[in-house]
């Protein structure tokens, strides 16, 4: 059950510990694609994001908001940007040294809300932009937060989510671009004592995406879930690099996600990194990944990696497993007179139905079953 | 009135080692209203048999024929023949993650009726059928076949049967695993499902226990993947105190 990685005997060149961060662009060397954190993303695809392409146009960001939620529009120099995380690859770094403005949210302390639609539309076909949102619960808010991104070209951001003491923080990020955008998103939790963020990356549409959602523990008492859903098709590359970062006592993570592969060169990449740092005693964590090939020609990779820098852990274990369609599944519902179609898409439904139920709002859930009905549909089942 | 016919029926399964035939010409007429055993030893090709008549992908039928009413059973995709009246309650249920029992049943019960049963009478019905097997309505919620035990995976195969009411249904060794309480419940839904006389079983089991439960017309000994003795009930008398050493030895020296 419990994987350790010694550190005794000296730090680990790949130790999450170790990792460099800043927001500085020039204090990255430009990747050649060889490096550990870029060898499974096809540089050639990423419109020079990784070499200082300038923006060329922007990313239209509306925001639906209820009361209790404020919304900004504010300057690089606003002295809350930033708290979320610091970057921790030039391409994050490329997007905090190059947005123009950035929305912030803030959910009010003590409040309740109802749920926050943050719509991102891509600056179109051709054209680069870069962006920065910052979601803030203040102390015992709870919010569910969407952020739906869409549309056509080239996007590099980072979201922040700063959680202050005792705050709920619900997200659900779905990337449902056009076929030919290009995606490039480093997500930064800063959870406060006792909070709990709820993350769910969703990704269906664009020609790359690679999401890094990092979570940092401020303080004890918190508790983190990283889920994500993904859905590949032919050509498509989609990337979660998913850290946990266990810095202090007493915290709980759980990391699940899943997905389905279908097409030729459908390729799908999750790298789970957890670090249990040595003050992080009574750590509880868990990380799964699942992927399902429904066809040939696809490709899912899968490195879950947890380094465990204490013995005083309440518990840590990991799974991945890739598997091929379970053609004893669909005889079995076949047998019982169910159409093949219907079969293969009762099986996936029921694949993906742990982390559906997990999405609290209906809209959002129904939105993706019909998403994944949708995906299902286009190859013919 | 219903009729599978099989004759001289040759399957084989895909092994490293190339094609390996498995039944060696089975011939079997099952009618509406009739319930034929068959018994046999581990291994002689009895799952083998039911799984190439519900058309599981893995076998593949080198020659004879399976005709429902006539019909080419064997030209049929999986689903097909279980809309055309086949049924097949598996010695092994398959577990199916994040499909919720009610969903799979009244998806199946749509397909097979061809249209979705209405709803407050579906849920009469299934409630009902549930009662009778004795099974916990809490089940309703629970993904199919997912951690159940294996009585508790048979009674859903009878609850299947009950709900879908085929023409000719095949129970794959559906006692094994039970208790004495668990093989009287199921039996009984199979006599129900058999009381309107227009539904044909054919019941592969090795032990007689459930023969007293559910009375057989015809007894058959399935050994090296074919028919080797039919008789009546009687005949699994002698089985149940004779055992097949006398079927095996002549089925090897073929
Ligand atoms: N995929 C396969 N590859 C190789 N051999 C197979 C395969 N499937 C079945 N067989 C073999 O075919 C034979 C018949 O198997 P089958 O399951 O039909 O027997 P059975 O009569 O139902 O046995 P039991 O009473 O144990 O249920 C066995 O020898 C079995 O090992
Ligand atoms: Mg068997």
């Amino acid at each position: 059950m419990t994987a350790a990685v010694e550190k005794s005997r000296g730090v680990p060149e790949s130790s999450r510990a170790e990792w460099f961060t800043s927001y500085d662009v020039d204090a990255f060397e430009v990747p050649s694609g060889r490096e550990e954190i870029w060898r499974f993303t096809p540089m050639k695809r990423i419109a020079g994001l990784h070499t200082g392409v300038a923006a060329t146009g922007s990313a239209e960001v509306e925001v639906e908001a209820p009361t209790g939620v404020t919304v900004e529009t504010v300057p690089r120099g606003d002295s809350r940007l930033g708290q979320g995380g610091v970057p921790a690859d030039r391409v994050a770094a490329q997007a905090y040294s190059s947005f123009a403005d950035a929305t912030v949210l803030t959910v009010a302390a003590d409040t309740r809300v109802e749920p926050v639609t943050v719509t991102v539309t891509g600056p179109g076909a051709g054209e680069v932009a870069y962006g920065h949102l910052q979601v803030r619960a203040e102390r015992f808010a709870e919010a569910v937060v969407v952020i739906d991104h869409r549309g056509s070209g080239v996007y590099a951001d980072n979201v922040e989510f700063v959680l202050a003491d005792g705050a709920k923080l619900t997200v659900v990020s779905i990337q449902d671009w056009a076929d030919d955008a290009v995606h490039i998103s480093a997500h930064h939790a800063r959870i406060g004592r006792d909070a709990v963020l709820r993350h769910t990356a969703i990704t269906l549409g664009g020609n790359v995406v690679r999401l890094s959602p990092t979570a940092a523990f401020a303080d004890r008492g918190a508790e983190v879930e990283l889920n994500g859903i993904y859905f590949a098709d032919a050509g498509q590359h989609f990337e979660h690099r998913t850290f946990v970062d266990h810095a202090v006592p007493n915290c709980t993570s759980n990391v699940v996600y899943k997905g389905a592969l279908q097409g030729e060169d459908a390729h799908t990449v999750w790298i789970g990194d957890v670090l249990i740092r040595a003050a992080a005693e009574g750590t509880q964590t868990y990380e799964l990944n699942r992927n399902l090939l429904l066809t040939d020609g696809a490709r899912a990779d899968s490195v879950p990696n947890l380094e465990i820098e204490t013995g005083e852990i309440a518990g840590a274990g990991h799974a991945s497993a890739t598997g091929r369609f379970d053609d004893e599944q669909l005889f079995y519902l076949q047998a019982r007179g169910i159409p093949e179609d219907q079969a293969r898409r009762l099986v996936v439904r029921g694949f993906f139905h742990e982390l559906l139920m997990k999405i609290q709002v209906p809209a959002v859930r129904e939105r993706l079953e019909a998403a994944i009905e949708a995906e299902l549909e286009a190859v013919g089942g | 009135m219903a009729t599978l016919e099989i004759k001289d029926l040759h399957v084989s399964v895909g092994t490293d080692d190339g094609a390996k035939e498995i039944l060696k010409g089975v011939d079997l007429t099952v009618r509406a209203g009739e319930t034929h055993a068959i018994m046999g030893p581990n291994g002689s090709g009895k799952s083998t048999l039911s799984y190439a008549v519900a058309g599981h992908p893995k076998y593949e039928v080198t020659s004879g024929t399976v005709t429902l009413d006539g019909e080419d059973v064997l030209a049929m995709s999986v689903d097909e023949r279980a809309r055309a009246g086949l049924f097949l309650a598996m010695q092994y249920p398959v577990e199916v993650p994040g499909v919720s029992m009610s969903n799979f049943l009244r998806t199946a019960a749509t397909a097979v009726r061809g249209e979705a049963p209405k709803l407050r009478t579906w849920v009469k019905e299934v409630k009902a059928s549930m009662a009778e097997l004795d099974i916990d309505p809490a089940f309703a919620e629970r993904s199919v076949n997912e951690g159940f035990s294996g009585g508790e995976k048979k009674r859903h195969e009878i609850l299947q049967l009950a709900l879908l009411n085929p023409k000719i249904a095949i129970l794959d060794e559906t006692d094994s695993g039970l208790d004495v309480d668990a093989l009287r419940v199921v039996s009984e839904g199979v006599n129900r499902f058999k009381a309107s006389g227009e539904t044909g079983v054919l019941l592969i089991t090795h032990y007689t226990r459930i023969l007293r439960h559910i009375t057989p017309d015809f007894v058959h000994v399935f050994a090296g993947g074919r028919i080797v003795e039919s008789g009546g009930s009687e005949l699994a008398d002698q089985l149940e105190s004779g055992g097949y050493v006398k079927y095996t030895g002549e089925a090897a020296g073929v």
